[in-house]
């Protein structure tokens, strides 16, 4: 069960990490927009109002908090000394990122 | 790639993941408290124009990312599309090279 966690973490971990590569050329081209004006700038912030947009930023919030969460994991199992606590990492990680994505939402 | 070379870059991969932790914890705080009632460039570039603080900040953001995901990449690029010869490396410094670029020009871009 705990290899099966661990698995689970790992391929979360993967696919979080790669959406997040993706995603970051896109996020750095429209922060750089500022350069060009704030009304260029203010104009693709008009853009992500749009509800699917919204859905998508959610989408990689979560991803962010999942990979920090799943990132803070293998740090904690290579780096310090193996304690029973460390079996519920992965479940502690999923919850946090869950509570972060939320709050996230909320705020939208 | 030899073994020195993949010890370097198992230690880059984790210390540049020990500085990214702080990062985004601080980057997900900012952006909830940010856009409670929605973002506008006034209310960014508010914040960010001029501030030595949140352009030292972000630089480093930048930086530890540049080196972060091609290293995080690579093993993927291996294993799930079998890309393992040297033009994986070579695609790999480019997207360093994306990153640190399209990175600081963003950075910039909300500080000048």
């Amino acid at each position: 069960m705990i290899g099966h966690t661990g698995t689970w973490a790992a391929l979360v971990h993967r696919v979080s990490g790669i959406l997040l590569v993706l995603f970051l050329p896109g996020h750095f081209i429209a922060l750089g927009s500022a350069l060009e004006g704030a009304d260029h700038f203010d104009s693709f912030l008009v853009w992500t109002q749009q509800p699917l947009v919204k859905f998508a930023e959610w989408g990689i919030v979560l991803s962010l908090a999942a990979h920090l969460g799943g990132g803070l994991r293998v740090m904690a199992l290579e780096f310090l000394p193996w304690r029973d606590w460390q079996k519920g990492l992965a479940a502690a990680a999923a919850a946090a990122a869950i509570a972060v994505s939320l709050a996230f939402a909320l705020a939208l | 790639m030899n073994a020195r070379a993949q010890t370097y870059m198992w230690v880059a991969q984790r210390a540049s993941a020990a500085v990214l932790a702080l990062c985004v914890v601080v980057h997900l705080a900012t952006m909830i408290y940010a856009i409670r009632g929605g973002l506008s460039a006034a209310e960014i570039l508010a914040r960010t124009r001029g501030n030595v603080a949140w352009l030292a900040f972000y630089a480093v953001f930048v930086l530890a990312v540049a080196v972060h995901a091609p290293i995080g990449l690579r093993p993927v690029l291996g294993e799930w599309l079998r890309w393992r010869d040297a033009s994986r490396d070579g695609f790999l410094a480019a997207l360093a090279i994306l990153l640190t670029v399209f990175g600081m020009r963003a950075v910039l871009g909300v500080f000048l």
